[in-house]
């Protein structure tokens, strides 16, 4: 028997090999009433049935898992998704055939969809049909996957994975499917490969028993022969043994192949972007943004609501330096009572630092509570969206004027160093000219306003290009800058991320990156490799 | 499918509009119609939206209709509201939506 190459697209990376398990729709046997009122009230009572055991199931798991199973439990306490069934089965059609009617209308309507992550959430309504005419038949219609074995089909539910056991290797191999599913999430985040849209899965003859699923190249093998094998389980040791070296490195500080000393800190949103972290992965905290206590529907925060937050921050880092920036609103991130409604052109606006500027009395608050919680660690204070010194020069001003309020009424309190966001380009340019105590490189706006290109526009988005020898120029310029004024300089923004350009970065002569806290083992495993 | 006392109770107060532009990444999906769901649900008041000022309007307190809208990100959202709570109802899912659902 010849082995069968097939193509698809990668949804979830990493290698694997194992026996192969078809998933084919399980047919539910159930006597149907007469009479549509039986048959309703049965519906109904397998809606609720399906209901509960989700939302059983979801007080023992968190997260993403837990958000997928509430859309389902959202759905089903619809009454608009039951609606049609209901209408057909007072027509004397039986419960489970008008469910599946209904339901498959309702797909039918994912599936057409121009958007692909509304295409993707097919699987999701699938998942929900199957679930309630189990309840209506009595029995379980979710696959069970073997631990280890590659499934194989048209398509899988969220539902059939959650039941699966992924912490000994298997894979998924779909001919459909979508890199946007629920179970691409899922299969990310547990570590195991996917391929999807590999097209038709049909067999001459018996179905395959053996398959290597390669989740980085977006390709399958079935049947493999013997040398093809040997070969897929050489890669497998090695890419294994690179993936081991790379979490146990985590925890180590990063150097360059040459010896360079590369200090990795990371991005934050919000304190609970900490939970469960060690502060050893990493050498600090390079940006932690503040729109998130700005962004609920109670109002703008007090003085002592911002300082427990920041201060808890600090307690984490353990003496680490903790870089926090200032309200950074305007642009893409409106805030109620704070940003300009209807500006033209909110990204060329009133945004960051210059907002700041105009609304001091928003500004004061915050610049008291990170002066107070300056006392429990390394804080530095960041400042967005700079674009001349006078900028920076007004907000010293108003540090000073804030930390002397606090001393003369005795409240303990620090001056942080004040520094600034390099992400307009005239700042870049002439970061030389500003009294900064550090520079901290906003890759994602410097990159949107040096190439004119934004990236959320997709006809545009290659331009966006923070590898662009204009932006790199812009990056090195800054950290030449810093290198004369003896002040530090790190890269946060998506680019740091960017294992492609590391190299690139490094080369700017940058000595300190910032990412998110799932990027630190993959970022310092690249950086192990720059100089080799 | 017109829920006719709501509608009647509604009757009494003016209906306020608004509109928002969807920021966050992948449009009115699964999780943000959740939340745009859950909101609406606490308040008496009756809350649609269109993709046009002028319609077709969604109850935005049905899920399942929601996700039939298939909104995608950048598009402008024009709610609808009528109800005793309607000025707090419009700014609460107005700020949701500003808010990117959180995950902008």
């Amino acid at each position: 028997m010849a082995e069968i190459h097939l193509i698809g697209r990668a949804a979830s990376p990493g290698l694997a090999i194992g026996p192969v398990t078809m998933l084919t729709a399980v047919v539910a046997r159930r006597t149907a009433s007469d009479d549509p009122a039986q048959e309703a009230a049965a519906l109904r009572a397998a809606i609720e049935g399906a209901r509960a055991e989700l939302a059983e199931q979801i007080k023992t798991i968190q997260g993403e898992v837990a958000d997928i199973l509430e859309f389902q439990v959202a759905m089903l306490e619809d009454d608009a998704l039951a609606v049609a069934a209901y209408e057909v089965i007072s027509e004397g059609i039986t419960a489970h055939h008008a469910w599946r009617l209904a339901l498959d209308v309702e797909i039918a309507g994912y599936r057409a969809a121009e958007d692909e992550y509304f295409r993707a959430r097919a699987a999701d309504i699938v998942d929900i049909r199957d679930r309630v005419l189990a309840h209506l038949s009595g029995v379980d219609t979710i696959a069970r996957i073997a631990a280890g074995s590659i499934v194989a089909a048209d398509d899988i539910t969220p539902s059939a994975f959650l039941a699966a056991d992924w912490s000994h290797g298997g894979a998924i191999a779909l001919a459909g499917g979508s890199p946007s599913s629920h179970v691409a999430m899922l299969a990310r985040s547990r570590g195991a490969p996917m391929v999807v849209g590999l097209g038709p899965l049909s067999w001459n003859g018996q179905p395959p028993g053996l398959a290597l699923v390669d989740g980085d190249a977006g390709s399958v093998i079935f049947d493999p022969e013997p040398e093809t094998r040997r070969l897929f389980e050489q890669r497998m040791t090695a890419a294994n043994a690179a993936l081991a070296a790379a979490e146990s490195a985590s925890h180590a500080p990063a150097y360059t192949a040459d010896g360079r000393r590369i200090a990795v800190l990371l991005n934050i949103a919000a304190p609970e972007d900490l939970a469960g972290l060690d502060p050893a992965i990493c050498d600090g905290i390079g940006l932690v943004r503040t729109e998130f206590l700005f962004e609920t529907s109670l109002g703008l925060p007090d003085e002592d609501t911002q300082y427990a937050v920041y201060r808890r921050i600090l307690d984490w880092a353990q003496g680490r330096p903790v870089t926090i920036r200032t309200l950074d609103a305007g642009g893409d991130k409106p805030i109620k009572g704070v940003t300009i409604d209807g500006e033209s052109n909110p990204f060329l606006g009133l945004r960051g630092i210059r907002l700041s500027l105009a609304r001091p009395e928003v500004f004061r608050v915050q610049l008291r509570a990170l002066a107070r919680a300056a006392v429990h660690g390394a804080l530095k204070v960041m400042l967005p969206m700079i674009a001349v010194p006078g900028e920076l020069d007004r907000a010293g001003v108003l540090l000073d004027a804030e930390f002397a309020v606090l001393t003369a009424a005795g409240v303990a309190c620090a001056r942080p160093p004040l520094g600034i966001m390099v992400e307009v380009p005239a700042a870049a340019l002439c970061a030389e000219d500003f009294d900064a105590a550090f520079y901290s490189i906003g890759s994602n706006d410097l990159t949107q306003y040096t190439m004119a290109a934004a990236r959320d526009i997709g006809s545009v988005a290659e331009l966006n290009d923070a590898g662009n020898p204009a932006v790199l120029a812009l990056i090195a310029r800054t950290v030449e800058a810093a290198r004369k004024r003896g002040v530090e300089v790190s890269l946060c923004g998506d680019a740091a991320a960017d294992t492609h350009l590391t190299t690139a970065l490094l080369a700017t002569g940058l000595t300190s990156l910032s990412v998110a806290p799932v990027a630190v083992a993959r970022l310092k495993a690249a950086i192990a490799k720059v100089g080799s | 499918m017109h829920d006719v006392n709501a509608s009647r109770a509604a009757n009494a107060f003016a209906p306020l509009t608004a509109s928002a532009v969807l920021v966050n990444a992948v449009g009115l999906h699964a999780r943000p119609s959740v939340k745009l769901t859950q909101c609406a649900k606490g308040f008496a008041a009756k809350i649609e939206f269109a993709l046009a000022p002028d319609g077709p309007w969604t109850d935005a307190k049905s899920p399942v209709k929601v996700m039939r809208v298939k909104a995608p990100q950048g598009a402008t959202l024009h709610f609808r509201v009528a109800g005793p709570d309607g000025k707090a109802a419009l700014a609460a899912v107005l700020a949701l939506v500003h808010d990117g659902f959180g995950e902008a």
